[in-house]
């Protein structure tokens, strides 16, 4: 569970530095009048659909992170045979980054106000997308034939649950990415596209850096560091 | 609609709600069933925890006439005992109490509290109750599916939970796997609203230290619901995918049957302590609400300042904090490494410190207040003596030596019911009371609220009070029938028999609040827009019940903290938040 707290720690600081700017330390009851004779307090500018998405993030984490604790609390026992990742997931790997580029490409254009740059990051971005999702189902099928069952090991096990907890999450993306486009389709006004862009592309280089993350526990990659963690914390 | 545009000139720093684009409902449908307005959607999620909240109170029924009676009740087998122990225990703990102070109370509250027209994300929280309602009527379905409910007991160990012998194993255990899922994911919708419109949807004014200490304790609780509920949502994904796949994520090699199963190596205590790193922020996730709600009802009752605003507000987020790190003392007998239970129990004794904070600071503002004991306020004096005994057998069960022989006792189930059955309900209880008028316009009926408070009050603790003792005795726990055994004496049968007929009665007076609640409805005196001289944003609104918007057509300006009553010079014995200084003033000067 070390992995789990090692996260809360960095939730509790981000939590911490945000109320130490909302003087906790004021007396409300000597504090009458309009706010404007006392500072701090005022809510944030960014935008709610972005915190928004911001705390969903944070969900989300939690989730893969309690996955990997599992993960490594689960990789301990003696039944544990590491199964050959396919060389497929490497095809994938680049899929997804490429995805992530046409995002972000679509975020500057909308930045400038360049609707074609927006549709086509937005459709190449999709599409890659898709690409990678029918490439974990095809190294799904290679493992399977080769004999790699989803119950003949814990390792498989966890091998097919991370990646379509991770698949599952990119679908949902998906979807939203599938409104802003239809939006975008819609609509001449990019001022207006720009938030919806922007939170695809915060989406997807999340799921990117997820997607990494999982990638190094499961090719075994991170091991190493596991070890370290867990001789410092030992 | 269009609230306030920012105002260059004016003293107030800019505001802090931009303009919002309110959705408005085009048909009754839409108005009254797939609402996207948080006071529906607060009484929608109300109603459906109530409602499978009764189905637990009538399984409770079951449970005491059988361990009360054993043997007299034939309809009652050892199998359906275990089901409904489990079900009772999974209904109330996240149905009922997460469901009813989250979605319930947070979605009525918080945007009223905090001068909001609404949620953030309406659409987003129209799903959640909707997802939770799927949740719920899948948890219901078990009792009719082949097999019926699972008998795992709430915390659904495996390897028994997944195995042959427990009842459910069928359909119960999947279908409560898969309504778990889906409770979290509704939840998961509706935290982000709650969380984000505290952050982002306050009115001019409302800063985080002059909100009510009942949206710190929602929105805290909501916090910690967003981290801890992931960690039950993987236990029970992995748990459905041995049971479903034959993976062996915690099951170890075992017979079953006479015979080898499928599964093994797994580890059933990692399950633990996923379990358990949910289930002890969990604890919390009910009583902040909690703990919020009965700041503001002691301060509105007594007419007196909350005593130490600051410091309430510290040990919030400190409990919220801290409830992370004491999870294993759930596990000091589960075989784990033994000195990881003295970290535990050391971490738990901690949060005692600001929980009795908590404490004291309630009685302090009762301290020479002007108490008008009228019925939420008996609730809420209810909770802090139950809340306090509750924390107190706590300490016991979270130091490792006294936990090992009180273990799996009637003292466990004695301790948590005080603790977060009975507490918690009482605050529910009292806020209905409390808020009841807002929402409908019209009071309940004081007569039978005193009658309800006072056989719930007292008849929890002659429940409680003496399972406790049966637990010293080493009566256990998620029995089915006790039998011979030497070391309880025939007293410990004939007390058993006791706390059922008195569970029974406490039961029965909850018919009478169900009644009252109806009944006013209709017949109930008519409130007016502020019955209790609140001070807080939510009864300052221009309709009661508040209409769509909340705030007509402006939102109100807020000059000052939640807590302003009795102030002295004051001409009346509160001051609303949205009243401005000079406005007191007048009234000072008249008053004086």
């Amino acid at each position: 569970m070390s992995a789990i707290i090692l996260f809360l720690a960095v939730i509790a600081l981000i939590a911490g530095w945000w109320l130490s700017q909302q003087r906790l330390t004021a007396k409300p009851w000597l504090e009458e009048g309009p706010v404007g004779q006392f500072p701090g307090g005022d809510a944030m500018t960014w935008p709610a659909a972005k915190i928004g998405l911001g705390v969903f993030l944070a969900v989300a984490s939690a989730l893969f992170v309690l996955f990997i604790s599992a993960y490594s609390m689960r990789m301990n026992a003696v039944d544990w045979r590491a199964l050959p990742v396919p060389r497929l997931l490497w095809l994938n790997t680049g899929v997804l980054v490429l995805s992530s580029v046409a995002l972000q490409w679509s975020s500057v254009a909308a930045r400038r106000h360049d609707a074609e740059g927006v549709m086509i990051g937005l459709l190449a971005g999709g599409a890659s997308a898709v690409i990678f999702l029918a490439g974990q189902l095809l190294a799904w099928q290679q493992l399977n034939a080769a004999g790699y069952f989803v119950a003949s090991n814990p390792a498989n096990s966890f091998f097919y649950l991370l990646t379509a907890v991770h698949g599952l999450h990119l679908t949902g993306g998906l979807v939203a990415l599938g409104r802003t486009t239809a939006k975008v389709w819609r609509s001449s006004k990019i001022a207006d596209m720009r938030l919806s862009v922007e939170l695809c592309t915060i989406y997807w280089h999340f799921l990117l850096l997820v997607w990494l993350v999982v990638l190094g526990l499961l090719t075994g990659w991170t091991d190493d560091f596991v070890n370290i963690c867990r001789q410092l914390l030992s | 609609m269009v609230d306030i545009p920012y105002d260059r000139i004016a003293d107030i720093p800019p505001a802090e709600v931009p303009e919002v684009e309110l959705y408005h409902p085009r048909s009754w449908w839409t108005r009254y069933v797939f609402s996207q307005d948080a006071k529906v959607i607060a009484v929608q999620y109300a109603l459906t925890a109530s409602a499978i909240g009764l189905v637990a109170l009538v399984l409770s029924w079951l449970m005491r006439l059988q361990l009360g009676f054993p043997g007299t009740f034939s309809f009652i087998d050892a199998n359906q005992y275990l089901q409904f122990i489990t079900m009772h225990g999974m209904i109330m703990v996240i149905y009922l109490l997460t469901a009813l102070f989250l979605g319930g109370f947070g979605n009525y509250l918080i945007p009223l509290m905090v001068g909001a027209r609404d949620m953030v994300f309406p659409y987003v929280n129209m799903l959640s109750y909707w997802v939770y309602l799927l949740a719920v009527l899948v948890l219901a379905s078990t009792f009719f599916v082949p097999g019926g409910p699972t008998g795992a007991g709430w915390t659904l160990y495996p390897p028994q939970a997944i195995l042959s012998g427990t009842p459910g194993q069928d359909w119960g255990i999947i279908l409560m796997m898969s309504s778990l899922i889906l409770f979290i994911i509704g939840f998961t919708m509706g935290g982000l609203n709650y969380v984000v419109t505290v952050l982002q949807a306050r009115t001019r004014g409302m800063t985080l230290m002059r909100l009510p200490l009942t949206v710190w304790g929602i929105f805290t609780a909501t916090v910690m619901a967003l981290l801890a509920f992931p960690a039950l949502f993987v236990a029970s994904v992995m748990l459905l995918l041995d049971r479903l796949l034959g993976t062996s994520f915690f099951m170890p090699s075992l017979v079953e049957m006479g015979q080898l199963s499928k599964y093994g190596g797994g580890s059933p205590l990692l399950f633990q302590h996923l379990f358990w790193f949910f289930g002890h922020p969990e604890v919390y996730i009910v009583a902040l609400p909690a703990f919020g709600i009965v700041s503001d009802l002691i301060s509105t009752h007594a007419r007196k300042n909350i005593f130490g605003y600051r410091m309430m507000v510290w040990a919030i987020v400190a409990i919220g904090a801290l409830s992370f790190l004491v999870w294993a003392h759930h596990m000091y007998v589960s075989g784990m490494f033994p000195q990881f239970g003295y970290f535990f129990a050391t971490t738990t004794l901690i949060i005692a410190i600001p929980t009795a904070i908590k404490v004291y600071n309630w009685v302090l503002t009762l301290w020479r207040g002007d108490i008008h004991l009228r019925v939420p306020m008996l609730f809420a004096l209810g909770f802090i003596i139950t809340f306090v005994n509750g924390g107190l057998t706590g300490l016991f069960l979270g130091n490792v030596v006294v936990d090992v022989p009180l273990s799996d006792t009637m003292f466990v189930v004695a301790h948590f019911h005080m603790v977060m059955g009975v507490a918690p309900i009482m605050v529910v209880l009292g806020a209905i009371y409390h808020w009841y008028p807002k929402v409908t316009g019209r009071m309940l009926n004081d007569a039978l609220g005193k009658f309800h408070f006072w056989v719930t009050f007292l008849g929890a603790y002659l429940i409680f009070f003496p399972m406790h003792y049966l637990g010293l005795l080493g009566v256990p726990r998620r029995y089915f029938e006790l039998g011979d055994a030497a070391f309880i004496p025939p007293s410990a049968h004939s007390l058993n028999a006791f706390i059922s007929v008195v569970a029974l009665t406490v039961g029965f007076s909850q018919m009478v609040f169900l009644f009252n609640l109806a009944w006013s409805l209709f017949k109930g005196e008519a409130s007016g827009g502020n019955p209790w001289r609140a001070t807080t944003l939510e009864w300052q609104t221009p309709e009661t019940p508040p209409g769509h918007g909340n705030w007509g057509k402006e939102l109100p300006v807020v000059y000052r903290w939640a807590y302003d009553y009795s102030v002295p010079g004051a001409g009346e014995d509160f001051i609303p938040q949205n009243q401005p200084p000079r406005a007191t003033q007048v009234v000072q000067g008249a008053a004086s």
